[in-house]
C-alpha cells in the first residue's frame, strides 16, 4: 500500500501538461464544532478514475459541495491543471471545468431532455438556436460515447439510468473536463450500472478526469484506478486501487476489522410460518403492481427477494404488513387472514405475529421529530405492558425498556430521550429493528434493512436477523442489493414486473444470473443461456 | 335575445375580463416561478387606490397608472423580500398584504380626502378614453360584421388591448425566450436551475416584478372603469384571478379563455337581473354570485386535475 501523505505539502506546483487535473490542498470546512473536513489533500491525475470511499457522515459530500461552490472552505487551496482556482459559487466551478452528477438528479421533470441540457447554458436570449445546437452535440456524444438519450422525450418519462446520462451530458455540454459523479449506482439496476461503467471508461480514454464518491467497495474495485478513503472528516489513504482489497479499504473506512461476509449456519426450515397464494395488488392509480404471486417462508429461514426497485416488492411487503389491500390468499401459521377490508391493517397484522420493518424508516418506520423512547413502542403502543392505567401510559417503564432494548442493539448514543432524527442512519435502523424484534414475531418483513447504513451497522443489523432466523423464526427479505441478497438469504426468488422470475439457492446462483431474471429475461432463456456455454 | 344583444354581452364580458386577465397573468408569472400568489387581490387594491388618488389629484389617469404600477410593485417586492430573501410563508405573505391594502386604502384615503375612504370621482382625462378603431363607423352599418366590429372589437381602452396583446407577448417569453426557459425551471426544480449557476432569488424577483406591473395595471383599469376609488372595490377579483389560473393549467392561452368565461358570468349577472323560469323567478343574487359559484366549483377540483407548478409554495433553501 503507497499512502501519499505527503502529496498535499508540496509547494508551487508548475503549470504542466503534467500538472494533476484535480488538486487539493489542505481543505479544511467546520460547522460550529463539528469539524467536516479536516485538512483535505488529493491530487488526481488527467485521465484517471479516482474513487472517494467513506461512510455516511466521513465529509464526502462535504467536499463535493466545497468543489462545487456550494460551501466556501474554511481554509485550503484547489488547483485545477497546477493553476489554483477559486470557486464562489456553482457558475464558477462550471466555468472551471468541474461537471458534477448529483445523486438526486438536478432535472426539471416536465422539460425535455434538450431543454434541460441548455438550461443554463442557453447562447442568447431566445432558445431556438440553443437549442439546434445542443441536438446536434447530443447526437454526437451519444455517437462517441455510449450515451443515447432521445432529445425530446420528457424527463418524468425516462428510466433512472436514461436521466442520470441526461445529467452527464449536461456536463459534457458545458465542456466539464472534470466529472464528478455521487453514488451514481444506488439507483441503477446492474446492467445500467455496468453501462455507466462503460460510459465513464470511454470518458476516461477521451482525457477527462472522473471522480467517483460511493461506500460499494466492489464499484471502486471494479472501475477507479486510485482511491481515497474518507473517515471521521479526515482523509485517512489514497492508493493505488490495484495495489488494495476490499478487506483492506473497508477496514480503513470503519477503523477496525470488519466482517464482510455474514457468518452464519445451513438453515433448518420447520413447518410454513407464510403461505401465499396467488396474490394480487392493484394500487391507487390502478395498475396491477403484484401480479399473482404464491410463495412460502419457512420457520428458520430467511427468503431473500431480489429485484429492481419498484417491481412490486413494495407492494408486495405493504399487503403483508396490512398497509394496502390486495386479493388472493394469505395464510399465516396455516390460518387465513383479510386482505382488504377494515380487518386488514397493521394492528390486526401486529397481532397475528407479524413485524415489520419498512422499506423507507424515514416515512414509516419512525417519526423523525418523535424521542427514540416514543418511536420504541409505535404501533405497540396499545399493549398492556405499556399502560399505567386506563388513562396514562406508563412512560418511564417504556424510557427503562429503551434504555435495555438500545444497550442490547447497540444504539449509539444509548439515550431514550433524543430525537429520532439526531441519530445517524444507522442507528435509526437499529431502532426500528430493535422495535420489531423485540416484540418476538413468527414472521419478520424487513425491507432494504441497510439502506443508507454505515458498514459497521450493517454488519450487526445482519447479524442480528440471522439470530433472529436462528431462533427458527420466519424472515422475508426484500433488498435491492444484491450482495445483501446473496449472502443473507436461504433461498431467494427474484421480483420483475410484479411475478416471481425464478427461485434459486445463493450457492447456486451468482450476481450475473439473478442481474438477468431483475431484467425480466426468463428462466429457460438463461437456461438457454447457460446450456450454450 | 337580438344579435345585438348578444354582442353587447360579450361587449362587457371583455370589458369585465380584462383586469381578471391582467391579475391571472401576474399569478402566472409568479406560480410559474414558484411563488405562490394569493397577494393578488391587496395589489390589485392598493393599484387602484393609488392610481385614482393620483389621477384625481393630477388630473392625468397616465400619471395614475404610474402611480398604480409601484404601488403595486411596492406591494410584489414586499412579499418578495418575506417570502423569497426571508423564506417566509408564501401564503401568510400575501393574506398579511391582504389586509394590508383592506385597511390601508381606506385609512389614507380618509385621511387624504375626507370623502369616507374614497377617492373623487373621476372625469375626462382622469379616466382611460376608450379607442374608436378605424372605419368603425363606416362599417357599423354592415350587418352582422359591423356590429361586431363596432361594439365587440373597437371602443375599448388602451389596457383591454394591453391585456389582449400581454397573452401571446406571455406565451412567447414563457416558450420562447431563454428568461421563460429559467422561470419555468425555478418553478419545477430551482436546485436544478441552482446547480446550473443560476440564481434563483433573482429570477423569482424578475417574477414578481412582472407580477407587480400587470396588477399595476388591472387595480388602475378597475378605477378607471368605476370613475374612482371605493372601500374593497376589487371584490375578490384576485381570489377569482387565481381560480382561473387553475382553471387554465399555468398556460397564458388557456388564462384568456379562462378570465373571458368569468367576464361572460359577470356580464351576465350585470345585464339579467332576475330571471323567470316560468313560476320560478331566480334572484338577482344568484346571477351576481355566478362568477364566485363558479370560482367554488373550479377550487374543489370539478374541472379536471390541475398540477401546479412543482416547486410552488415553497422557499428554495439550499442543500447540502
Amino acid at each position: 500500500m503507497s499512502v501519499q501523505n505527503e502529496a498535499g505539502r508540496q509547494e508551487t506546483v508548475a503549470p504542466t501538461a503534467s500538472a494533476p487535473a484535480i488538486e487539493l490542498r489542505g481543505i479544511s470546512k467546520a460547522f460550529g464544532p463539528v469539524q467536516a473536513n479536516k485538512d483535505i489533500a488529493i491530487s488526481v491525475a488527467k485521465g484517471s478514475i479516482h474513487g472517494i470511499i467513506g461512510e455516511n457522515g466521513a465529509g464526502k459530500s462535504t467536499l463535493m459541495s466545497i468543489l462545487y461552490g456550494f460551501y466556501k472552505a474554511d481554509s485550503g487551496q484547489i488547483l485545477i491543471n497546477g493553476k489554483e482556482v477559486h470557486i464562489t459559487d456553482s457558475q464558477a466551478a462550471i466555468a472551471a471545468g468541474i461537471g458534477m452528477v448529483f445523486q438526486h438528479f438536478k432535472l426539471v421533470e416536465n422539460f425535455t431532455v434538450l431543454e434541460n441540457v441548455i438550461l443554463g447554458a442557453e447562447d442568447g436570449g431566445l432558445l431556438k438556436p440553443s437549442l439546434a445546437k445542443a441536438r446536434k452535440l447530443l447526437e454526437q456524444l451519444s455517437d462517441e460515447y455510449e450515451l443515447s438519450v432521445d432529445p425530446d422525450a420528457l424527463i418524468e418519462d425516462l428510466s433512472v439510468g436514461h436521466q442520470q446520462r441526461v445529467e452527464i451530458l449536461k456536463a459534457l455540454y458545458r465542456q466539464a473536463d472534470i466529472l464528478i459523479l455521487d453514488e451514481p449506482t444506488g439507483v441503477l439496476t446492474p446492467a445500467e450500472a455496468d453501462h455507466l461503467f462503460r460510459i465513464l471508461e470511454g470518458l476516461k480514454e477521451q482525457g477527462k478526469t472522473i471522480i467517483l464518491i460511493t461506500h460499494k467497495l466492489r464499484e471502486i474495485m471494479e472501475i477507479t484506478d486510485t482511491v481515497s478513503v474518507m473517515r471521521r472528516g479526515e482523509m485517512t489513504a489514497t492508493v493505488k486501487t490495484a495495489e488494495t482489497s476490499p478487506e483492506e479499504l473497508a477496514e480503513l473506512m470503519v477503523g477496525r476489522k470488519v466482517l464482510l461476509r455474514v457468518d452464519k449456519k445451513p438453515a433448518t426450515p420447520g413447518k410454513p410460518v407464510v403461505q401465499i397464494e396467488n396474490l394480487r395488488v392493484v394500487d391507487e392509480q390502478k395498475v396491477e403492481r403484484v401480479k399473482g404471486v404464491s410463495f412460502e417462508v419457512r420457520e428458520g429461514e430467511i427468503l431473500g427477494i431480489a429485484g429492481v426497485a419498484g417491481n412490486g416488492q413494495t407492494e408486495l411487503l405493504e399487503v403483508l404488513g396490512g398497509y394496502m389491500s390486495g386479493t388472493g390468499k394469505i395464510l399465516i401459521n396455516g390460518q387465513e387472514i383479510d386482505l382488504s377490508g377494515k380487518h386488514s391493517n397493521g394492528q390486526t397484522r401486529r397481532a397475528r405475529g407479524i413485524s415489520h420493518v419498512p422499506e423507507d424508516r424515514h416515512d414509516e418506520g419512525l417519526i423523525l421529530e418523535f424521542q427514540a423512547w416514543e418511536n420504541m413502542v409505535f404501533g405497540y403502543h396499545h399493549a398492556p405492558e405499556y399502560q399505567k392505567n386506563a388513562l396514562l401510559m406508563d412512560n418511564a417503564g417504556i424510557k427503562a425498556m429503551t434504555q435495555k432494548s438500545m444497550d442490547k442493539f447497540d444504539v449509539r448514543p444509548p439515550n431514550p430521550k433524543l430525537e429520532a432524527k439526531s441519530f445517524s442512519g444507522g442507528n435509526q435502523q437499529k431502532i426500528v429493528l430493535a422495535r420489531e424484534i423485540e416484540r418476538n414475531p413468527d414472521l419478520l418483513l424487513v425491507g432494504q434493512p441497510t439502506r443508507g447504513v454505515d458498514i459497521g451497522a450493517i454488519e450487526f443489523i445482519h447479524q442480528q436477523i440471522v439470530a433472529l432466523r436462528d431462533q427458527g423464526k420466519a424472515i422475508l427479505l426484500v433488498s435491492v442489493e444484491l450482495d445483501e441478497i446473496l449472502s443473507l438469504s436461504d433461498r431467494i426468488i427474484v421480483m420483475f414486473d410484479g411475478q416471481i422470475m425464478g427461485e434459486r439457492r445463493p450457492a447456486e446462483t451468482n450476481e450475473g444470473e439473478l442481474g438477468l431474471l431483475m431484467a425480466g429475461i426468463t428462466d429457460e432463456k438463461t437456461e438457454e443461456a447457460g446450456a450454450q456455454k | 335575445m337580438d344579435y345585438l344583444t348578444i354582442i353587447q354581452i360579450l361587449d362587457s364580458s371583455v370589458r369585465l375580463a380584462t383586469p381578471l386577465l391582467l391579475t391571472c397573468l401576474a399569478g402566472l408569472f409568479s406560480e410559474r416561478a414558484g411563488v405562490v400568489d394569493i397577494g393578488l387581490e391587496g395589489k390589485l387594491l392598493a393599484a387602484a387606490f393609488l392610481s385614482s388618488a393620483a389621477a384625481a389629484v393630477t388630473g392625468s389617469i397616465w400619471i395614475g397608472l404610474l402611480a398604480g404600477i409601484a404601488g403595486s410593485l411596492a406591494f410584489s417586492m414586499i412579499h418578495g423580500l418575506a417570502s423569497i430573501t426571508f423564506k417566509g410563508d408564501q401564503l401568510i405573505s400575501g393574506v398579511a398584504l391582504n389586509f394590508l391594502a383592506a385597511g390601508l386604502t381606506v385609512v389614507v384615503g380618509q385621511s387624504w380626502f375626507q370623502l369616507g375612504g374614497r377617492t373623487p370621482s373621476l372625469n375626462g382625462a382622469e379616466r382611460f378614453s376608450p379607442w374608436t378603431l378605424p372605419f368603425s363607423e363606416a362599417l357599423a352599418k354592415i350587418p352582422v360584421i359591423g356590429p361586431a366590429y363596432d361594439e365587440l372589437i373597437s371602443g375599448h381602452t388602451a389596457l383591454t388591448y394591453l391585456a389582449l396583446l400581454s397573452v401571446p407577448l406571455s406565451w412567447w417569453v414563457l416558450y420562447r425566450s431563454r428568461f421563460g426557459l429559467r422561470l419555468r425551471a425555478v418553478g419545477e426544480n430551482p436546485s436544478a436551475v441552482d446547480t446550473a449557476g443560476i440564481s434563483v432569488v433573482r429570477l423569482r424577483y424578475a417574477a414578481l416584478v412582472i407580477a407587480g406591473v400587470l396588477c399595476g395595471l388591472a387595480g388602475t383599469y378597475l378605477a378607471s372603469l368605476a370613475a374612482g376609488f371605493v372601500k374593497d372595490m376589487s371584490a375578490g377579483r384576485g381570489y377569482i384571478a387565481l381560480a382561473a389560473l387553475i382553471f387554465a393549467k399555468w398556460r397564458p392561452w388557456y388564462a384568456l379563455w379562462a378570465t373571458l368565461l368569468f367576464g361572460l358570468l359577470e356580464a351576465i349577472g350585470n345585464r339579467y337581473q332576475s330571471i323567470a323560469l316560468g313560476d320560478i323567478v331566480i334572484p338577482v343574487q344568484f346571477m351576481q354570485a355566478l362568477p364566485y359559484i363558479l370560482t367554488v366549483i373550479i377550487l374543489a377540483g370539478f374541472v379536471g386535475k390541475a398540477i401546479p407548478p412543482r416547486a410552488s409554495g415553497q422557499s428554495y433553501v439550499k442543500e447540502r
